[in-house]
This record gives structure tokens, sequence and C-alpha cells, in this order.
């Protein structure tokens, strides 16, 4: 008898960063690999297989998943935001440009979801402590910064957003 | 504040990193990301057992499996005698087991299908009968005249795989003798693993058409690489295009070849397509090189006045099933042998037995070159015993014992040349940060008051940058480094290393040295590492080496620049070369400042304006070979509070001091520290590899293998001294490792100190809660 690849595909939409982006694919499919693999955005990173490291986090309809414990079909009709979709035509992100003026990052391979963690927080807690900021990002493992400035660029970025508020 | 690349007159700097603006968007470009028209993707098939023959491989299940394109087993690689590889430590490694498995994970087959998931599924369909012996865990148990012998393919018929010494043993066992202090402790550093948050991996693509293998991977030595596939698989070397795209961090993990990398570049040379494999981080935890486990017995004599006489240290190295240590070829120990430290020893011996086990093979410097951690660590905790048992403040035990500035360059007595370092002065900025001596007034109120609080202080010596070709190489190749630079004819330039950076900087901090040398800014300079067919030949990036090394090519390829630039210079200004000179940002007529010509200049003139007879371009290549290595050294206080009710170390503070020589960028520095201390805490408090007694390794992923959260890392408080080293061209020493080297000893010295009242003089790594609330069940503290 012949195996066969698991289930039988199926079309899964997600709108990811304002556009709407269908695919087919497994049900088995972890959303973080549907979006790097079927979608081609390769920002989001894998980096461990136990929902550990949280390279691989997005935002699903607001809230930060680790998209290596969300299955792609989980997300299908939801909406997402990657690292791709922080960057606008007026420019970085603030928190983007934080990461980069406070040596927030070194090998760049968790700043991806680092990033993403911390939007969410600036969009719920303003102007967190840094033991909020702290607790927040305690999903995300850095191995080369030691958390330090990636804790100021996180503050540092609050402190930008709340005396130049984002034209919404 | 930051400062941007534009900035002139870069060295010294907190330049902001040129790399970047790609990492914080969507541009950096690591291994994964690759993907190549028609690509295979490969997945391995491991042991669930330490140690077990292979009875019988069935592949028929698997086969069936659509999209499997072919699968492998250690039988198909013995018919292309590629079924051991060398390692670099001179020993051999399975690449696929034949006949037996050594650890529990050990590559057993490779599939390779047209899809990730369909490789998976075959891995899940071979069917392997085993038959279980008994396993060897213990490195002491692995030497005793019955263990089971582990390794059946050597001559030598027993567990022991090297011995290694350095010193004078019967002079210091003499000296011990006679010396009225003797202080004896044993101090064991666990397994650890590197873990960056990215795995390794690689895509091998073999083109049958041109005979060219370009192979990604996740390298900290492309060069290397190169070399080492070359004479593995006898393709010829300059069809072998190594590149190394951006590597999400390495700390020595993505130093060594692994067995999925020769699985991968044999089955593209047979399909002729290209074939991905990346680890799962179960699959780095368990199996890729791991570092330290390293026990080790130390005695220190000294004299009742608290000065030390001689240094004995016997060792016992697990090194798991196969030695495959990435250490330079003379060095089976590292360089251990900097055991002595910041200290006068007048004599001093050490012996390193290395042993097979039942465990994953290694091990790697992790974040350390070449064993200094585990000798730094030795060193500062036994200084500590002594300390304690003379009742002398650490403090005053160590400033009777440092190096004194006068005596560098110093000779170590086992045989080290020290170049620089003024470890008083160091010392000294590191209490006045701290408010030492208010600190100990403190901790007598706090512990009056039944808190239980320590400070502890390490005060390490390192030893980086190898290193010079009269004592080292890797597989006879020398450890020298390279830079090659051209200035195009608008006075920008790109410059190319042998290094291979991961998140060092390097694309910013190189940058900013060939700047300093030729009058450009940080911004005029693009640095480009990691390809092997168009970089100089290198030895890579690891074991602090790159600024010792590379940055030493990069400012004397600057330099060999400049020396054509001053003929050309004097052409424009129209006078004689003698009667020019740089001032540090152009070449200007002597005593005559205002008449001068700046590099943008010059370099529009060596492909326009030429002095008759030179030939035309401007650029230039350097291998540097150091003269010696570099000795970056730090003073390190942590102070600690113990809750009697669970046993958990609080790390109240943490001052850290380092001399690195000349700062390249201060805010580059500063991050290596961040980053290095914080590995140091987890290695001190959190990280271990354990296993059972049959080999199963207890913590194969980051669930169980835990390394610091935002949460835990503690707040570190940094400060600088600046000793050049008086041999590097910029007296700059290396950076990156101090951190780690030096913090574990001040973690834990600090605990002992808290608890040292009660008569606690060790403790063993890593410090987890539940260990801390047994010693203090032990002596009646807890609540």
């Amino acid at each position: 008898m012949e195996h066969r690849n698991a289930n039988e595909s199926s079309l899964v939409t997600v709108v990811i960063n304002g556009e709407t982006r269908q695919a087919m694919t497994e049900p088995r499919t972890l959303l973080a690999y549907f979006i790097r693999e079927n979608l081609g955005m390769t920002g989001t990173h894998v980096g461990c297989d136990t929902t550990s490291c949280g390279a691989c986090t997005v935002l699903m309809d607001g809230v930060p998943v680790k998209s290596c414990t969300v299955l792609a079909v989980q997300a299908d009709h939801h909406a997402l935001m990657t690292v791709e979709g922080l960057e606008s035509i007026g420019g970085l992100h603030p928190l983007q440009q934080a990461f980069w003026d406070n040596h927030g990052l070194q090998c760049g391979f968790c700043t991806p979801g680092m990033l993403m963690t911390s939007t969410a927080l600036l969009r719920d807690h303003p102007e967190p402590t840094e033991t909020e900021v702290r607790h927040a990002i305690s999903g995300n493992l850095c191995r080369c910064t030691g958390y330090v400035n990636i804790v100021k660029a996180i503050v540092n970025a609050s402190q930008k957003m709340a005396s130049e508020p984002a034209e919404v | 504040m930051a400062m941007e690349a534009t900035e002139s007159r870069p060295l010294g700097k907190a330049i902001k990193r040129k790399e970047d603006p790609r990492f914080i968007r969507r541009q950096g470009r690591y291994l994964d990301d690759i993907v190549l028209p028609g690509m295979l993707y490969m997945a391995l098939a491991r042991s669930p057992y330490a140690h077990a023959r292979i009875k019988n491989i069935r592949l028929d299940e698997a086969y069936k499996v659509l999209g499997v394109k072919a699968i492998l087993t250690g039988a198909d690689l013995e018919k292309m005698n590629l079924s051991w590889m060398p390692t670099l430590a001179g020993d051999r490694q399975m690449v696929l087991a034949t006949g037996k498995v050594l650890f529990q994970y050990q590559e057993v087959a490779a599939v390779v299908a047209e899809t990730r998931a369909a490789a998976e599924d075959a891995v899940q369909r071979i069917e392997v009968d085993y038959q279980p012996l008994d396993a060897v865990v213990d490195p002491y148990a692995a030497m005793k005249p019955d263990a089971p012998l582990l390794r059946e393919d050597r001559e030598q018929k027993d567990n022991h795989i090297f011995h290694w010494e350095v010193g004078d043993r019967e002079g210091t066992e003499n000296t011990l003798a006679s010396s009225p202090i003797v202080v004896k402790e044993f101090i064991r550093m666990p397994r650890v693993h590197p873990a960056p948050v990215e795995p390794c991996g690689c895509i091998a693509d073999y083109q049958k058409s041109t005979g060219k293998m370009t192979w990604y991977v996740t390298s900290q030595a492309p060069h290397a690489h190169r070399t080492v596939l070359a004479m593995v698989s006898g393709l010829p070397e300059h069809m072998i295009h190594v590149i190394s795209p951006d590597i999400g961090g390495g700390f020595g993990n993505k130093v060594p070849v692994y067995p999925g990398y020769v699985c991968s570049i044999v089955l593209s040379l047979q399909l002729g397509r290209p074939v991905k494999w990346i680890e799962t981080r179960t699959e780095n935890i368990a199996t890729t090189n791991f570092a330290r486990d390293y026990h080790m017995t130390a005695e220190i004599g000294a004299t009742e006045e608290g000065i030390v006489t001689g240094l004995k240290v016997i060792t016992i190295a697990d090194h798991g099933a196969f030695d495959a240590a990435a250490d330079p070829s003379k060095f089976p120990a590292g360089l251990f042998s900097i055991v002595t430290g910041s200290y006068n020893f007048p004599i001093a011996f050490a012996e390193v037995d290395g042993v097979y086990t039942n465990k994953a093979p290694g091990g790697v410097a992790y974040r350390c070159s070449f064993r200094v951690t585990e000798a730094s660590f030795l060193i500062e905790r036994v200084m500590n015993t002594l300390a304690l048992r003379l009742n002398l403040d650490p403090v005053e035990l160590r400033r009777r014992n440092f190096i004194q500035p006068d005596q560098f360059p110093y000779q170590s007595p086992l045989g080290w040349t020290y170049d620089s370092g003024n470890y008083d002065l160091t010392l000294d900025k590191a209490l006045e940060l701290v408010g030492y001596e208010k600190l100990r007034e403190e901790q007598a109120e706090r512990r009056a008051r039944g808190e239980l609080v320590g400070i502890g202080i390490s005060t390490f010596t390192e030893i980086v940058g190898a290193g010079p070709s009269n004592t080292f190489d890797i597989l006879g190749i020398k450890m020298f480094d390279s830079c090659e630079i051209r200035i195009h004819p608008t006075g920008k330039a790109i410059a190319r290393l042998g290094a291979r950076h991961q998140g060092q900087g390097h694309e910013t901090t190189f940058a900013q040295v060939i700047a300093e040398e030729l009058g450009l800014t940080t911004a005029d300079v693009l640095i480009e590492e990691g390809d092997t067919d168009t970089a100089p030949y290198g030895l890579g990036t690891y074991a602090s080496r790159s600024t010792p090394t590379a940055g030493g090519a990069a400012a004397l390829a600057a330099r060999r620049i400049r020396q054509k630039a001053i003929q050309i210079a004097a052409h424009l200004l129209e006078v004689s070369a003698d009667d020019v000179e740089w001032n540090g940002e152009k070449f200007v007529t002597k005593g005559l400042e205002s008449r001068g010509v700046g590099m943008g200049e010059v370099a529009l003139a060596a492909y326009t304006n030429l002095p008759q007879g030179m030939e035309p371009g401007l650029e230039a290549t350097y291998y540097y070979d150091p003269p010696n290595l570099t000795f970056p050294n730090g003073a390190y206080i942590a102070v600690v509070s113990i809750d009697r009710g669970t046993g958990q170390v609080a790390v109240e503070r943490f001052v850290a001091v380092d001399d690195c020589g000349t700062v390249i960028n201060p805010m580059v520095v500063d991050g290596q520290i961040h980053g290095g201390l914080t590995e140091g805490f987890g290695i001190a408090f959190m990280q271990e590899i354990a296993f059972d007694e049959d080999g199963n390794n207890l913590a194969p992923n980051f669930m169980e293998y835990l390394v610091p959260t935002a949460v835990e890392a503690p707040h570190w408080e940094t400060g600088r001294t600046v000793t050049p080293s008086p041999h590097h061209p910029i007296g700059a020493k290396g950076v990156g490792e101090s951190p780690n080297v030096g913090s574990p000893a001040a973690f834990v010295n600090a605990v002992v100190d808290a608890l040292s009242p009660y008569g606690v003089t060790n403790l063993e790594i890593p410090l987890f809660p539940w260990k801390v609330w047994n010693v203090l069940r032990e002596h009646g503290l807890t609540l």
C-alpha cells in the first residue's frame, strides 16, 4: 500500500499585512512554514520545535502567537501581521528605528519575533516599565544581547511613540 | 548616543551598525531563507539508544512515501569510503552508523525527498532493529578496566582518548608538599550546549554540467570548511564555493563539520539537485557539538601570608562518542594552560585525560577561546577557596598575587607570554563602581538580620586571537587571517575578510578600522565576509580571534594602501614622497598642513592621473600572522542573595570591568559584554545537558535546557580600562568571550560567600534552586 502525505491539501486564505493571500496547504502545515514557504515571507524565523524561542512570533488578529504552534488552517480567514508589515511608506516603525539606534540586535535572528511581541505590547501598554517589558518579551529568546539593549530599545520606542503619535 | 556611519575619524566611536537595516526589516538572508530551483529536503533518522548494535535496517516502507528520492545508510556510505569522517581533533566520527550506535540521537539514515514533510514522514517509516548495550555515561566509569569498550574501531582497546600535560609535575608536587597552606577543590563544569537561536544547516548544490559544488552552510569558518570538503570528498577545491550567509548566532556551535552536512553533499552529488538540510532544535542540542564536560581537581599551595607557591590541576575531559573537539591541532585540551590566570605562580602543572562516553561528540569552545572558560572558572573558584582558608578578603588575596604591570611581557609557568595588563587598575575600577567597602558593611548588617548575602569576585585573564603560525594550525593550516581592500575611483572602498561574523558587528567595526586608517568614514567602506570565491583565505570567527587576527589584517592592508597612496599624493602635490606625511585624515606636505590631498583625490588619481610608470589601481591584501596572542582581562563583582524558602538566588548587582585593549566601537563592545554575561549567568544557574544512566539526553530542547529569558537575565553594570596590546596593529585584544569566561566564577563565588559562614566552600553548577535549597537544608538554613 502506498502512504499518502497526510491528508488532502486545502485552500487557506489570510489577510497578511493588509493583503489577502491564498495558498493550498496540508492540514498539518504549521503557520510558520505556511508564511515562510507558501507565502514566501521569510522574515518570520523558526528556532525551535517546542514553542520556546519565539523567533516565529507573528500577530494573529492583533494577538502575538508563536506561529510554529498554530496550524495554517487555524489561521484561515484571520488577519496576520509579520515583520514585513512594520515598515510603512513613511519609513521605519519606531520600534525598528529604536532597535537600530540602541543596538537592540546582534545576529538578528530573534529580532522579527521581538519586534512583533513588542508591537503588541506597546499597542496595549503604551508606557511600559522596564519590568513590564521584560515580562512581555520573556517568551522570546535572544542568545546575543543579554536583553539589555532590547529592553532599552522598546522603552525608547514607547517614549518616541508617546511624543509623536502615529497618524491613524 | 549612537552616531551615524558618516562620522569622520570613527575609531573608538559608537557608530550605529551598518548590518542592522536589513535585520530589522525582512532582509536578513539566513540559511533556511534560501530556496533554489529543484531543491530537495533531507531529514535524518536517529538512534533512540545511547549504545546498541544495529541488527537490521529496513527501508521498504520509507521508500513508499510519495516524493522520496533516495535514502542513505551507513552501508551505502561505506561503499564510498565515507561512512566515517575525520574530526578536527584527529579522531574520526561516524557519518551514518555502521555496526553500532554510540550516542542517543546518533545519525543512522538520511532521507531526501521533494518536501520537508515527505522526508520526515519517510524517516518515521525507517525500521531499525537494535540490540541495546550497556551505556557508559560517567567519564570516571569509562576509565575503569571493566568498562564496556565503546570504540571497537580503534586499535587501542579502552575508552581513553589522549593524555596531555604541561608544566613541571615533580617540581609542583614538591612545592605543594613543602607549602604551609594547600587547598584542594573538585570543580566540575558540566556539559552545556551553545544553542544559538538559529540551528545548523546547509544546502549542497552540485551542478553536474559545470562540476561545481556550491555549499551554503551555517559556517563560522567557511574557508576551512571548503578545504575540509575538498580533502574528504575529493572534489577539486576551486570547484567548491562555500557561502556562509547571515548566521543566527554561532558561539562555537557552527565551527565543526557535522554528519548532516556530509549526507546532503553526497546526496546532491548523486542526484545533481540542491539538497537542503536544517536541524530541528532537538537535533541541534542533542547531536551537534557540546561544550565543557570538564572534571577538574586542583590544588593551590600558598604561604601563611597568602602568596601562592604552586598550582596542580588534574582533569578528566568527557568528549562523548567521538573526539570531535574543535581545537587547534597541537592543543587537545585547547588553551587550558591559561589556568594560572592573573596570578604570579612560580610553578604549575596541569594534565588532561580525554575519555569516550556514550554521549554526543565534541566539544567546542562555547563563547570561549578553547577551554579558557574551564581554566578561568577553575582558578577563580579555587582562589576563592584559598581566601576562605586564609580568612582573607578575596580582593586582598588577589592583590597579593597579581602579575604586576612591570612584569609584562609576562612569562607564565605553563608557557604563555602575556602581552599586557594592569590588573590592580581594573580591579580598583570595579571596586569603585560597586562600592565595595560599603557593600561589605551592608552585607554584615544584613547577615546580622539573618539574610544570606554574598559578594563574589573574579579577576580573570583570557587568552585569545589564535594564533601565531609557529604554534597554531587546524589540520595543518596556519591560523592567520586576512583582508583585501579595493579603493574605487570615487574614493569608496570594499573590503573582504577571512573571518565570518555571526552578530559581532564586523560590517561596522572593521569598516571603522579601515576608515580610520584611510581617512574615510564607516559609510564609505563596505565589508564582505563569508563567500569563499571572493574573500581571501582565513580561518574564520570563533575564540575571540576576529579582531586580533582579521582586525590586524584590516589595519595592515589599509596601511599597505597608504604606502602606494603616498606616492600618488606626492605626485598630486608635486613634491617628493619624502616630503609628504599622513596626518590622520589626509596626506599633507611636511611643514605645510594647508597643502594636502585626501584619499578621495588619491583614489581618483590612481585610475586617472598616475605618476609615470606606476601600476594603476589602488588595492591591497594582507595576510596577518599575529606575533603573539592577546590577553584580555577583567574584574567582575557579583552581589547575590539567597531565598531561604526556595533556594532561589537573586543577582542583586553585577559589575563588570573589562580591559580588552583599544576599543573600536564602545556600543558594540558593551553589547558583547551584556550577551556574554547573560550566557555566563545561564551557565552558573540554569544550563546543563544532563543524562540518565542509560544515556538518555534529559535536556534536548528549550523546554528542559534552560537558557536565560529577559526575566531571569540580571542587570549589568559595565566599565572599562584600556591597556592596549603592544603587538596588535591597533592595540585591540578581542572581547566577545571575556564576559562568558569570567562571570561564572563570580556568581558561584558570591553564592559560596553567602554560605561560607556556615562552612560551605564549594558548590556544583548549575546552581538550580533545588540544589541550593538542599545545601541550605543540610546546614539548617531553610525556613
